[in-house]
């Protein structure tokens, strides 16, 4: 009898220390089954970046090179260049890539550093307990905004659209938002990772899969709550979609047809 | 066949060493007085086919350099003093992971922004971890354009051998100079050594490799620090490296590093035909610090002549351990010692 689903050969079969609900574990395994269709498990490493995700290497039955809080997109363009025959994946929250790395990302992207950033964001810090994060909303509390997100009087600045930002730079060809709040958006976040990492075999430059997650525990939220508040105050701020494709590779899928 | 003798700049020769050291990948930042290593590297890796970048900073730079050498790569970044402050946080994940990585200094004067003129003040940024953590690197003090570029060729095998950062600590003067220097004949790359530890074409069968400074559990931790400070104390058996001369028979024995070193070279030279008995002891190794051997020299008179307030003069205090006498002679923000200098300070303490 053939198998036809099962555990991704690339994730190791662990329980993951994160909490019920959050949105890591699902795109753990997104990945992974990526990984394995594209048959890159020997030839995968991944660059973990400071946050609830630094456990990855733990879970991740592939190589890993782990880097300092924002500096994962540094970590990876050298890694990347010695290894240009690997799929290099720069795994990033959005404090990670929106904060404190704002410049490594901006000036990888706009280099056309040929690795895949999957940027997580769940709109607040985990690991550090629920501080803002530069893709809160406005309005969301957080420890560091325990009246809500104010751009205006507390002069917390507004959530950082990073899809939006990123399609003006040059070097980026593949930039694509999904969510793992329920099955459908899950299914086409896949489609995104395999479609920018796809891309990155054939070395088309900068892709980018945003993935919009949740975080019960910090939202103080029980789980299903959580994928409500991501259907309903998230997604509508951070629209779902491939928002830049100039994909070679999708160039001649479109010439097909 | 040996090289001929060329005329070269400090930091070009720097990087022709690096060059012919195997050096895979080199990342920069702009920054002066090391501006022509990086421009020489531009050049130089990019005609080799190999990896150049102009990072977006010093941070992203050593990073880079981090991302590259934890694929098993021969990795390299150089920068200036305000630039090395902010490498730190990279070494210091460099030596957490345990990643062999080459790192140039021409050093500048400090603190803050400072000046573009040669100094020493940043030894004990150097020489004491410089980042945040329990941890040393091994630190290489050239005095010449030559010892500049046999020490940076070489800087790459010690950091591979001990799997660690290996800094040469050069300064403005070195970087700027030009001298004559025979370049050393290009490394073969089947000599380097293994790394079974890098990350990337895992073999089936080899478990994953993580390269990585985490360490969540306090008690495997501090046996993973104990283990890295054994490595520490093997180095200080068998890679210490110094120049003495004349220090059996000295009244004063002149203790300095680098461009300093240099001038009490001519110093010292002034004061033997003066009739004076004095000796230069000069550290080649920064860290692993020559220490037993300035143990054995306790008791001598010393003089420590720097370009800096006073940094390396606290070890020469500490490893004489009390039996000698140490003054110190010191310029900085940006100031070179003569050697007429030193001969009035060293006839100011003989009393001749």
């Amino acid at each position: 009898m053939e198998l036809i689903y099962g555990h991704p050969k690339s994730l190791k079969p662990i329980q993951t220390k994160y909490c019920p609900g959050c949105g890591h574990g699902v795109i753990h395994r997104l990945i992974t089954e990526v990984i394995d269709e594209l048959g890159m498990q020997q030839k995968s490493v991944i660059l973990n970046p400071v946050g609830c995700s630094i456990w990855a290497s733990i879970y991740f039955d592939f190589d890993s090179v782990q880097v300092p809080h924002g500096r994962t997109p540094a970590g990876a363009t050298g890694v990347k260049r010695m290894l240009p025959d690997h799929l290099v994946i720069c795994y990033q929250g959005d404090g990670d890539l929106a904060a404190i790395g704002t410049a490594e990302a901006v000036h990888a992207a706009n280099r056309g550093e040929k690795f895949t950033t999957i940027f997580v964001n769940n709109a607040i810090y985990g690991m550090t307990g629920g501080q803002m994060a530069p893709t809160t909303l406005v309005g969301q509390k957080a420890t560091t905004a325990p009246y809500g997100r104010d751009p205006v009087e507390a002069g917390m600045g507004y959530p950082i659209r990073v899809l939006e930002m990123f399609a003006t730079l040059e070097g980026t060809r593949y930039l694509a938002r999904g969510a793992v709040n329920n099955a459908a958006n899950t299914r086409k976040t896949k489609q995104y990772i395999k479609k920018a990492f796809e891309a990155q075999l054939r070395g088309e430059g900068s892709t980018m899969v945003e993935i919009l997650s949740q975080c019960p525990t910090n939202w103080a939220m029980d789980p299903v709550e959580s994928v409500e508040w991501v259907e309903s105050d998230m997604i509508p701020f951070y629209k779902l979609g491939e928002i830049k494709d100039e994909l070679q590779g999708s160039a001649v899928k479109e010439a097909a047809k | 066949m040996a090289d001929e003798k060329r005329l070269m700049k400090g930091n070009e020769a720097m990087g022709e060493a690096a060059v012919r050291a195997g050096c895979d990948a080199y990342f920069g930042y702009p920054i002066t007085p090391q501006n022509e290593l990086t421009a020489y590297m531009a050049k130089h890796m990019l005609d080799h086919k190999r990896v150049f970048i102009q990072a977006e900073s010093e941070v992203s730079a050593i990073n880079m350099v981090y991302g590259a050498a934890a694929t098993g790569a021969r990795s390299m970044t150089s920068s200036s003093s305000p630039g090395i402050s902010l490498k730190q946080e990279g070494i210091s994940y460099a030596c957490g992971a345990d990643v062999p990585i080459v790192v140039i200094n021409v050093a500048r004067s400090g603190p803050g922004l400072g000046g573009i003129s040669p100094a020493q003040g940043d030894y004990f940024q150097s020489t004491r971890g410089g980042g945040h953590g329990d941890y040393f690197h091994i630190v290489l003090a050239p005095k010449s354009v030559q010892e500049a570029a046999d020490l940076t060729f070489e800087a790459f095998d010690l950091a591979d051998e001990w799997r660690m950062p290996a800094m040469v600590l050069a300064d403005g003067m070195i970087g700027q100079m030009m001298e004559g220097v025979v370049l050393p004949q290009p490394k073969d790359p089947a000599t380097r050594v293994a790394k079974p530890w890098a990350s990337g074409n895992r073999p089936a069968g080899r478990p994953v490799n993580h390269v990585d400074s985490t360490h969540l559990v306090p008690e495997e931790f501090e046996q993973a620090n104990i283990a890295r400070y054994k490595r520490y104390d093997e180095m200080k058996k068998t890679l210490v490296r110094y120049e003495e001369q004349h220090v059996e028979d000295a009244d004063l024995i002149l203790a300095a590093y680098g461009t300093s070193a240099r001038v009490c070279l001519g110093a010292m030279q002034m004061a033997r035909k003066l009739g004076l008995k004095v000796g230069l002891f000069r550290p080649i190794t920064l860290w692993p610090f020559p220490e037993k051997r300035l143990g054995e020299l306790a008791g001598k008179r010393f003089l420590t002549v720097e370009m800096s307030m006073g940094q390396m003069v606290e070890d020469v205090r500490l490893h004489t351990r009390g039996k000698s006498e140490v003054s110190f002679y010191g310029r900085c923000g940006g100031m070179i010692p003569t050697e007429e200098d030193v001969l009035a300070e060293i006839r100011r303490i003989l009393k001749k």
